[in-house]
């Protein structure tokens, strides 16, 4: 029993981040219908920066966080005009082969620059721990989970309370019939960009801390799951990225601590291809039907 | 005697009731019309019968080889099997290939080579696929397309794109043709170079046919019989002079007021 | 005799002589054994890339991973080698693995026959990623480590006939009414349903040939190299081979060849610099995809090129 609330105490903790990952994967989905491959190599810069902040700057937790997270949304605008606004009219292969380029881009220009090499955090954060029983929570566990809801709250007010969050949910319904309204569309679009790569960014300080390393291809994997986690979650569907995202972050602590940790990778994968078999609309996302 | 038999079919999405405990039968031979309103579930209907969408309720069956066979809840390219083909309201051609190419697609079901000679190129391949163009051809000939028929389906002019379909859909052997808004788009002469069309290709291939249509000249002209749906339901049914004076379908069309004014 | 038209002997003629000339260059010397590996990474790359457009290119189903499949012919194969170890050994290991892979393409085709686009290519990416992790945590495939001294019998004979045999049975397939079945499923599915297509069966059949070609080229690949891990088969690899289909052009297997030849050159140019020849492929991909989206070929082929001309003659003379 201590194990299994261990075991989800740990899991929550990198739900959260998954959780902050997927909602950039899904609020791009949800508008411009792309897998945005390049998301996850917007949190691997994100944590860079963070890691640049605080090594070389000296900075504290806070001022390193909002620098990644105000330089990624600036990334993620400028990756969306120069890379995909050119292609929004082309097949949907042909922007999602784009994302995949961008991706390998900004991962081995990354690489070419800080080199492969592993780097660690520095300790911008007390890893204090406190014990509820045999449980262990530490201090790091606590600002990633507070952080993230803060965030999705935030969000969530963007979202239903603006005038902007106005203009994401109509853009994402009918791009052209939100056109004809007079809504900006391409500045409805960066601005989506700019809060999912921000949320990335906040995510990629978060996981180096909380892993203390970083690398150039920190990415792949972890931008797989939180897209996977979107997917279960109902692509396009806010709270259903958060959802989907603790799920997944259980079920990978879940499957190491009792299972194989060799196999989480796969258990991930499979989960995906059974949602994907049977419900591919995910937990909270609406069914499409194409016309005849 | 009837050949295709639609028995109290019934569509609903969600809580939209597309199409309506709607029963009709089409005999062998017949040319019938389906006409009503935007959106009185004409397309549906087609949808319903070529295994597009899965029947909510009620019956479709299809008399092949004197015994009755149910195509509810076939998949399309089953149904095509069994005889039905169609054609699309919104052009659904293979757009980036030959002319062709489109009508040997349609042909593929009666393919007799297998695998093996597609990979190796047997004899068998050559002589059928000589056989295919020569067959090919001969339905382009129809069209007068024939000349064209190395073009890209999307460089032709929209009303060839529209014979291209009805060549296409001829080249599955059905025994029941539904067309869905044939002459839309076409200017008079055009439409009434089809009607002639679609009368031949009738007696040539032995073929019944339904059709949807907009233009009423054409409907008029050529339907034997005419179903008219509204909403969803059945409203009326009869030859071209019964429905031209039928109270209901004339309110359906000019709307309510009609007698009042 | 139909097998002897001119446009066969044609080719033929041109098989005969790309054999000639290279096995001349190797017997001289000019061909020396670094060059020797660009040639069988250019060959093992042709199979997979024209494998690959099958799926992608004509089929339309966006495939990203084809390296699982590969994969699995190269373990098949490298334990089956190494067991038996001599050419019948080989041979049986590389049908052996090709169909291991076919049936494995048969599996992953199924659950992917209700996904489109983009939603099919994270479910392939999943699926290779398991093979990958199970390849991993094998003991019959000695985990991360992987394989060691796997005897070598491809040689440029094995690669050309291997190759060439791969080219000539996918473009036969895919001039054949099977292959337009297929053709029909990437221009438009619900027509090619509703025109007596089963979409279903295609499918799967694409994927099954797919895979089974890509058996073979990891087959060779294990062979050729002595020596196989999981690492060498994950997602930067399938990848590779997707640059090589989008690159020649979706839909054209003269694009997939010339796109082989021309980014196995460029990589050997740029061997020592890894993260740059990444750049290099990465920066591709954008380009292409935002100035010519279809590729170097498009869906052309070389015999097209004759093709019009002669049509064209025809239609003065009428």
């Amino acid at each position: 029993m201590d194990q299994f609330l261990q075991q989800m105490v740990n899991g929550i903790s990198l739900g959260s981040i998954y959780a902050l990952i997927a909602l950039g994967y899904t609020m791009v989905y949800g508008i411009i219908k792309l897998i945005n491959f390049a998301h996850c190599d917007v949190y691997m810069i994100g944590a860079y920066i963070g890691f640049a902040a605080t090594t070389y700057a000296n900075l504290g937790f806070f001022p390193a966080l909002i620098i990644s997270m105000a330089s990624c949304a600036v990334l993620g605008i400028v990756i969306e005009k120069v890379a995909y606004k050119p292609l929004r009219n082309s097949s949907r292969i042909a922007v999602l082969i784009t994302a995949i380029g961008v991706s390998l881009l900004l991962e081995y220009v990354m690489m070419f620059f800080v080199g492969a090499e592993v780097r660690s955090y520095p300790k911008v954060l007390s890893d204090a721990a406190f014990n509820f029983g045999s449980v262990r929570i530490n201090m790091q566990q606590i600002y990633i989970v507070a952080i993230a809801i803060a965030l999705m709250i935030l969000l969530q007010f963007i979202v239903h309370k603006t005038k902007t969050g106005k203009a994401m949910r109509a853009v994402s319904i009918d791009q052209d019939a939100a056109q004809l309204m007079g809504i900006k569309v391409d500045k409805t679009i960066s601005f989506t960009f700019a809060i999912g790569s921000a949320f990335a960014g906040a995510a990629g300080v978060l996981v180096g801390i909380y892993y203390n390393s970083i690398d150039p291809l920190m990415g792949f994997m972890p931008g797989l799951k939180a897209f996977v986690a979107a997917v279960f979650g109902g692509i396009g569907s806010i709270p259903g990225a958060m959802i989907g995202g603790l799920t997944i972050g259980v079920m990978e602590t879940m499957v190491s601590g009792y299972g194989n940790s060799m196999y989480r990778d796969a258990a991930v994968f499979a989960f995906l291809i059974i949602i994907l078999i049977v419900k591919p609309a995910g937990l909270l996302g609406k069914n499409t039907r194409e016309k005849v | 005697m009837s050949l295709l038999t639609v028995d109290k079919l019934t569509k609903s999405f969600g809580g939209l009731t597309a199409v309506s405990n709607v029963s009709l039968h089409i005999d062998k031979g017949e040319l019938v019309g389906l006409i009503g309103p935007n959106g009185a579930g004409k397309t549906t209907l087609f949808n319903l019968l070529t295994g597009v969408y899965v029947p909510s309720s009620g019956s479709i069956r299809l008399e092949k080889d004197g015994r009755q066979k149910e195509l509810g809840g076939l998949k399309p390219y089953h149904v095509t099997k069994e005889g039905l083909a169609r054609t699309f309201q919104n052009i659904r051609l293979f757009k980036d290939l030959s002319v062709l190419d489109n009508v040997r697609i349609a042909m593929h079901q009666n393919v007799r080579y297998r695998l093996g000679s597609a990979f190796l190129h047997l004899n068998k391949y050559h002589n059928e696929e000589d056989e295919l163009i020569a067959e090919a051809e001969r339905l382009l000939d129809i069209f007068h397309l024939s000349h064209k028929k190395n073009e890209l389906a999307k460089n032709l002019p929209y009303g060839e794109q529209r014979h291209l379909e009805i060549a296409r859909a001829l080249a599955t052997k059905p025994s029941v043709l539904l067309l869905d808004e044939p002459a839309a788009g076409m200017n008079p002469n055009e439409t009434a170079a089809l009607t002639d069309i679609i009368g031949w290709i009738r007696k040539e291939f032995d073929l019944t046919i339904l059709l949807i249509e907009h233009d009423m000249s054409l409907v008029m002209k050529i339907c034997e019989r005419i179903y008219v749906l509204d909403y969803g339901m059945l409203i009326a049914s009869g030859k071209p002079e019964e429905i031209r004076s039928n109270k209901k379908v004339i309110e359906a069309y000019l709307g309510e007021d009609v007698n009042n004014a | 005799m139909r097998a002897l038209t001119k446009k066969n002997l044609l080719i033929l003629l041109s098989i005969l002589l790309t054999f000639g000339v290279v096995e001349a260059l190797i017997t001289v010397g000019i061909i020396n054994s670094f060059y020797e590996i660009t040639i069988a990474t250019i060959c093992i790359n042709i199979i997979l890339a024209v494998s690959l457009n099958l799926v992608t290119g004509f089929t339309g189903q966006f495939s990203l991973g084809h390296a699982g499949f590969m994969s699995i012919g190269a373990y098949v194969c490298a334990i089956i080698n190494m067991h038996m170890n001599s050419t019948v050994g080989f041979l049986v290991g590389t049908l052996a693995g090709a169909f291991m892979a076919m049936m494995v393409g048969i599996l992953v085709g199924i659950p992917t026959l209700r996904l489109r686009g983009d939603y099919l290519a994270i479910a392939t990416l999943g699926m290779a990623e398991i093979i990958r992790v199970l390849f991993l945590n094998m003991e019959i495939t000695n985990g991360a480590a992987g394989l060691n001294g796997i005897p070598r019998y491809t040689n440029w004979i094995w690669l050309f006939t291997f190759t060439a045999g791969t080219i000539i049975l996918i473009n036969n397939f895919i001039k054949s009414s099977h292959g337009r079945a297929c053709i029909s499923i990437r221009e438009d599915e619900i027509a090619a349903e509703s025109m007596g297509i089963n979409t279903t069966k295609y499918k799967v059949m694409a994927f099954a040939i797919g895979g089974f070609f890509a058996g073979i080229a990891g087959a060779l690949y294990s062979s050729y190299f002595y020596f196989v891990k999981p690492d060498l088969f994950g997602f930067l690899k399938s990848i590779d081979i997707l640059v090589i289909v989008v690159l020649g052009g979706m839909g054209s297997i003269t694009g997939s060849v010339i796109a082989a030849v021309a980014l196995a050159l460029i990589s050997t140019f740029l061997q020592s610099f890894t993260a740059v020849r990444m750049i290099v492929y990465a920066a591709l991909l954008v380009v292409i995809m935002i100035f010519r989206p279809q590729g170097l070929m498009g869906t052309k082929e070389i015999t097209d090129l004759f093709k019009f001309k002669s049509g064209k003659k025809e239609e003065k003379i009428q």
